[in-house]
Order: structure tokens, then sequence, then C-alpha cells
């Protein structure tokens, strides 16, 4: 049952990756060229237009926004997990929270590849990666899966429900960007309001993340918290599932 | 031995599917909205007992709305009783319509490996039966061709394939020997009969008459979300004609 279980994820991971860019010619570049895109118009904004004093600014963004975009992707597609499945929950009885498993599984893996990319930028600005990298890496992996998958899983759920989820999470998501270090520095925000970074779900992920791709530095602190709101995530949106999954097929 | 168990199921579906009408409905006159709410269900399956034991081939009959897919997804598990109760001890093949579970853009190959580890498969076991599937199937170079460009027939042709190469305990058919070319039917209809000869318990939901007396001893007729009849297809059948045939003549007056 269990080997079963790893059978259907594989399956239908595999059909996602090879659905997801069959239409476009330049396919898995644009996963890619998308956090590029972004760091182009940021610097051209924070930096050239406002000033914003940060060292080597276009590779601080690029390990901002790269794993931003594996967040922002996962979250997006949310609300259309199980309703884009339909057909699928109205015929066969399998756990139903797989298909949240599966879309941020394909992120990660989207995300993992453009790591040499990263590399590549870090030498570029003569740093390189670390040996600390083998330790943070497949660690921050797993809190941002978990993270992910939660995140996921919730608002698909709720969409199921609550079809106007899609349009309040498109929102949030504008508000969550901004208000997460991803474009900033954390210490520049001001004293009085550094507390709030730590209702932030994500910000804690995102400096941990580019601790350790630009400054290769495990910042535990951060990863603790970061768990911390990834546990609570996994709580809150495995018992709204647990609660509401024996509806499913017959709200679609 | 039983393998399917009803004993006075209800099941009724909500109509709210989600808040419609706008949240400033809801807030105005939320004591009235509610009630509506309430009362705004849909009555499926109103008192439903039967038994089906092991090696059985049960039709279910009716006309449409009557609540035979309902029934058949409360057997499959993916519908919940409201009360009542549903017992099924088996593997239960799904309930399999046209194409459910396909996917558009991935080739009839593709979609028989993915949609043999959903429907209960392992890998390995996929890849063994592989071969067999694309054979039964018939669809020749078709088989490597985006399922998008597939007509109705050849899609039917797959889904069965696939159904046809499963190892099931139970299985469950809603209507899917009404599309196909006669010779896929016939081929279907045999391999259906293959299944019975093993033991394997077939329940059918259907409107072609001629399936229910070529593959069924025993046809249940849900009319009007009640058993109406339950009882051999040699009794069912020709009160189930004569039924539609008057009502017919009364809706004619």
């Amino acid at each position: 049952m269990k080997s079963h279980t790893l059978d259907i994820v594989l399956a239908l991971t595999q059909k996602e990756l090879k659905v997801r860019y069959k239409h476009h010619a330049f396919g898995y570049l644009w996963s890619i060229a998308n956090p590029f895109a972004y760091a182009m118009i940021y610097f051209l904004v924070f930096k050239l237009v406002m000033k914003v004093k940060v060292d080597n600014f276009p590779i601080f963004l690029l390990c901002g926004l790269f794993p931003w975009q594996w967040i922002a992707n996962s979250m997006g597609v949310g609300p259309m997990t199980f309703i884009g499945n339909a057909p699928l929950i109205k015929k066969v009885n399998f756990p139903r929270n797989l298909l949240s498993l599966v879309v941020v599984i394909q992120d990660m893996i989207h995300f993992f590849a453009s790591i040499p990319i990263i590399i590549v930028c870090l030498f570029l600005y003569n740093k390189s990666p670390s040996l600390n990298w083998l330790i943070g890496i497949p660690l921050l992996l797993i809190i941002q899966l978990i993270m992910t998958y939660s995140i996921n899983l919730f608002t698909a759920t709720v969409n199921l429900f609550f079809r106007d989820m899609e349009k309040l999470l498109q929102m949030l998501m504008t508000f969550l960007f901004f208000l997460t270090p991803v474009v900033y520095k954390p210490e520049m925000i001001p004293e009085k309001y550094q507390i709030f970074l730590y209702c932030n779900p994500v910000a804690h992920l995102i400096i941990s993340w580019r601790d350790l791709l630009l400054n290769s530095t495990i910042n535990f602190a951060s990863i603790g918290i970061a768990t911390v709101w990834c546990l609570s995530a996994l709580f809150i949106a495995q018992i709204t599932y647990k609660k509401l999954s024996w509806r499913f097929a017959e709200i679609l | 031995m039983t393998v399917v168990e009803f004993k006075n199921v209800y099941k009724s579906y909500p109509l709210y599917h989600h808040i419609t009408g706008g949240i400033k409905n809801l807030v105005f006159n939320l004591p009235k909205a509610l009630k509506e709410m309430k009362k705004m269900k849909f009555q499926a399956l109103e008192d439903i007992s039967f038994k089906i034991k092991k090696g059985e081939c049960v039709a279910f009959i009716g006309r449409n709305g009557a609540g035979k897919s309902t029934t058949l997804g409360l057997i499959a598990q993916v519908l919940k009783e409201n009360s009542g109760k549903v017992t099924v001890s088996g593997r239960i093949s799904p309930l399999l319509e046209l194409g459910g579970g396909f996917h558009p853009e991935l080739t009839g190959l593709e979609n028989i490996k993915l949609n043999g580890i959903l429907l209960g498969l392992t890998r390995e076991q996929v890849q063994k039966k592989l071969n067999d599937i694309v054979e039964f199937s018939e669809l020749g170079d078709f088989i490597n061709h985006p399922i998008r460009t597939y007509s109705s027939g050849m899609l039917a042709r797959l889904g069965f394939s696939v159904i046809a190469h499963l190892d099931p305990e139970i299985l469950l058919v809603d209507e899917v020997l009404a599309v196909g070319d006669a010779k896929f039917q016939e081929k279907c209809l045999s391999k259906m009969k293959e299944f019975k000869e093993q033991g394997v318990t077939i329940i059918l939901v259907t409107h072609s008459i001629s399936d229910v007396k070529n593959l069924c001893s025993r046809a249940i007729w849900i009319d009007n979300h009640r058993v109406r009849m339950d009882d051999g297809v040699e009794k069912v059948i020709p009160e189930y004609i004569e039924f539609f045939d008057i009502s017919e003549i009364q809706s004619k007056k």
C-alpha cells in the first residue's frame, strides 16, 4: 500500500513535468527566465531609480527570487489543484492530498534545477558555494516543501467551498511578496516594525535561503522560526483537509 | 459472502455548492439565509437497502437522475452516505466513465501508464501488462499520439482496455459499453463475461436492456431515489419495459 502511494506520486509528477511546458518552445528555460526578468526590473526600480544601498544587488535579488518563485508558483496554482483534477477526484478513491504534494514536488524540482544557475551567478560576483550548502540545502528544501505543501493543500481545499479564495489569494500574494524581505534586507525595516517579520510565515524561510546561498551561512535562528511556521501550517492544512475531504467528490 | 451491503442508506446533496448570492446577502439576512441553505437539498437516495454477494452480476436500471450513479459513487467510496451504512469489502475497480482521469496532452501509451497506476496497479504490473493493453485497444499507431486527437470511440477503447487488465474483485461499470463500434462492444462484453467466470463481482449501470439480459442475472430498479424492484432479470425487465411503455403513452395523451 505504501509503495503504491509512492507509485502514484511518481506517476503524477512525471505527468506534470511532461505536461507543464508541452506547448512552449522554450520549455524549462521559462522557469529560469522568470526570476531573471524580475531581478532586472527590481534592479532598475530599486537600485537605479530609488538608490537602495545593498551591495551586489543583482545577485542579492536572485538569491531571494529563486526560492520566492517556488513559493509563488505552488501557492498560485493552489486554488486549481483540486478543481483542475475534478474527473480524477470524482472517479478514483485515492488520497487527494497527493495532488498537492505532486504540485510542490515539481516546483521543488524546478527550483533544484536552477541552483547551478545561481552558482554561476555567484562566481560572476567572486563568491562561491561552500560545504555548508550540503547541510543547508536539504534542510531548507524539506522545510519549504512542507510549507508550500501546506499552503497549496489549504487553498485547494478552501477554494472548493469558497471560490473567491482564488481572487483573494492573488491579492494576498502581492502583499506577501512585498512584506517578505525579497527585494530588501530585513535589517532595513525600522526597529519598531521588526516584530512583524515573525508574523510572516515565509519571511524567515527566504532569509534563511539568502543567507545560505549568498553568504554560505546557516542561519539557525531563522531556520528555527521557519520550522515552527511550517509545522503550524502543516497542522492547520491537514486538519482542514481531513474535515472536508469526504465532500470533495460531490462538490466538484 | 456479501461483498456490498447497503443498509437504509440516505444520500442528499446540498444545492448551495458554495456561497453564492454574495456575502452581502448573507450578512444582512443571516438567519433567513442559513435556513434557506438547509432547505436547499437534493435527496438523491432514500432508504436504499440491498446486498450483493461475491460473484454476482447486478445491473442498476432506472431513468436519468434516479440515483444510479450516486449508488455507484457510494460503492466506489468517492461519496459518503448521510445516514445508514455502506459496507464494501474487496478491491474495487474505480467508476469508469469516458476518459475520466486521462490527460488530453499525453499520448495513449503515457495515459495507460498513468491510469493503470491511479487505478490501483503498481508500476511493475503496468509495465508487464503494457503490451497486452495496447494490443487489446487495437489503436495501432494512434497509441503514440496525444489523446486529444482521439475520437470518443477511441477514448472508450483506451479506457476499457486499461480496466480490462486490472485485477479487481468488484468491477463497477457506468454506461461504458454504449460507445465504440459494434465489434469493440462485443469484445468488451466477452471480456466482462470472462471476469464473471473468474468470480469477479460486476455492478453495471446501463440503459441498454440487451446488455442487462446478456450479462446479468439480477437487476435493481431504482425509481424516484428508492429501490422499486430487486429481483432476477427475467422478472424485472418485463415490468420495467411495461412501465416505460405505459408512462410514454400517458405522456402522449
